[in-house]
């Protein structure tokens, strides 16, 4: 259902009245805007020393690029090697050997109910006590570890459910044509499946770009992590905070915008094959919590 | 195995995860406020508060949690002074409700929207043909339909609400995650099961909720 059904095409006295709700509301709104700002400015919050780091150079050079480079590090590695888990466990979950998929749904269960915090403090300690990683890798990989357990179980569900959404015609086919059960798997519904999910894998992509910003808590200084860094030598906490989070909200939005477009190209080429019975967002891929 | 067990005569395990509910139970109140809200500006039928709606979803939707909540503590209190509560402890507990319920709002936000999305066009006809405006509507015959649709979604939202109040370690309040650490700092030897012990509180957390809305979502589907 559109919004536009909730009220009738309006009349001249109902424009009337929505126009004036408009007013009102843009009124609202930028009371609401000023009352921020003023509070902020009051307290000395738009002194330009505060503000001037951001416009010097040194400032990109050595805190907000080295430390945006580290978050895509991060989130590339740990994208890559979620992927890599999701397929295996994904795969485990669909398999005909109850046994494997008994565990990969236990595996896959557990990590999607942990935290990812939790898992991150864990691995720090437990890396940094009694393993071969060099001490100045250790909360990287705790970071990218704890990322892929937990994005690399949703996205082992996005593939499960990727398989059941396409006919069952496409596996009696495979089975038809002389394909083991396995083979018909790997080799005709998971591709499919794949170009289907993409959308909803951009929307996963975006969870592990935020959660990577958990990584500052065990001392992997990441664009958080520089920033605060950054703060502590200029005393301007709050405008590099809303810079940093300028940075990540522009990054998400090209990523959910990509997932959009993506969703919509591939609606009208192969929404014919997929059975979607529940209520599709009409903008596109519902986006995933966290 | 004694060690163990005594490790947990030692600290307070179910009262940090008691801190834990009850983050949860406060952000969940107030961001079902503010995203019901936030779900009507959406389908109002005036323009400023539709953008409204939109510029909120849109912002909070895309920052980390941990970026709201370093700012709840860093510049909400350490740099504009905002205190909720004159009490320390309290003041810091109210700041991470805070951060948690200003960042679910946008998911529940849009968890109340793909609710409104299940109610059938007939429904709004014939709320405005027994001459309803927009907001008696909304009030009466849209949004009571659309909760009860929004059920499952809703609760996806609360279990990634209860799992992120361990963010709130980072605005330094004593719950679950904090306490992992300190324990394990403590007694590095037993860090496997204790890592263990606390997923599973939380697992014990979550898959309830999850039963629990997943029968409320089929009992309340509204038959059609």
């Amino acid at each position: 259902m559109s919004q536009s059904v909730l009220f009738d095409a309006p009349g001249p006295r109902a424009r009337r009245r929505i126009m004036v709700g408009n007013i009102l509301g843009t009124l609202f709104i930028l009371a609401l805007l000023a009352l921020v700002v003023y509070g902020l400015a009051e307290k000395g919050q738009f002194d330009a020393a505060k503000w001037n780091p951001f416009i010097e150079g040194r400032t990109w050079e050595y805190f907000m690029l080295p430390g945006l480079l580290e978050t895509l590090k991060a989130a590339g590695v740990a994208i890559v090697t979620s992927i890599v888990f999701g397929l295996v466990f994904g795969l485990g979950r669909l398999s005909s050997v109850k046994a494997i998929s008994w565990v990969a749904g236990l595996v896959v269960e557990f990590f999607r109910a942990v935290p990812v915090l939790l898992m991150m403090i864990f691995f720090y300690q437990f890396l940094s006590k009694s393993t071969p990683v060099p001490s100045s890798d250790v909360p990287f990989v705790a970071v990218v570890l704890a990322l892929t357990l937990y994005n690399g179980s949703v996205i082992a569900e996005l593939v499960r459910s990727g398989v059941f959404g396409l006919p069952k015609g496409q596996r009696e086919a495979g089975l038809a044509i002389g394909l083991t059960r396995s083979q018909s798997l790997r080799i005709v519904e998971v591709p499919q499946a794949l170009v289907a999910m993409l959308p909803a894998l951009l929307s996963q992509f975006v969870v592990i770009l935020k959660d990577s910003a958990l990584g500052t808590f065990i001392g992997y200084t990441e664009l958080l992590g520089y920033a605060r860094r950054l703060a502590s030598g200029e005393g301007n906490i709050l405008p590099a905070l809303l810079v940093t989070a300028a940075i990540f909200i522009i990054l998400n939005m090209i990523l959910t915008f990509a997932a959009q477009r993506l969703s919509r190209l591939l609606g009208a080429r192969a929404g014919a094959l997929l059975k979607t019975d529940e209520a599709v967002d009409p903008e596109g891929v519902p986006a995933p919590v966290r | 195995m004694e060690g163990f067990l005594e490790l947990f005569g030692e600290y307070d395990v179910v009262g940090a995860f008691w801190v834990n509910i009850q983050l949860t139970f406060w952000a969940a109140l107030w961001s079902l406020v503010l995203g019901t809200i936030l779900a009507v500006m959406r389908i109002s039928p005036i323009a400023s508060l539709r953008w409204f709606g939109t510029a909120y979803v849109n912002i909070f939707r895309n920052t980390p949690l941990t970026i709201i909540m370093v700012f709840g503590t860093l510049a909400l209190w350490s740099q504009l002074q905002v205190n909720l509560s004159g009490d320390f402890q309290l003041n810091f507990f109210r700041l991470a409700v805070l951060s948690l319920s200003v960042y679910h709002a946008a998911f529940v936000c849009e968890a109340i929207r793909s609710g409104v999305n299940t109610v059938p066009l007939g429904q709004a006809e014939a709320a405005r043909s027994i001459g309803l405006s927009f907001l008696p509507a909304a009030w009466l015959i849209i949004l009571p339909q659309a909760f009860r649709g929004a059920v499952a979604p809703l609760g996806n939202v609360l279990i990634a609400l209860a799992k992120n109040t361990t963010v709130a370690a980072v605005a330094s309040v004593a719950e679950a995650s904090g306490l992992m650490k300190t324990m394990i700092e403590f007694r590095p030897d037993l860090m496997t099961q204790i890592f263990l012990t606390f997923a599973l509180g939380f697992v014990l957390i979550v898959i309830p909720i999850g039963l629990l809305t997943t029968w409320a979502s089929k009992k309340l589907a509204v038959a059609r």
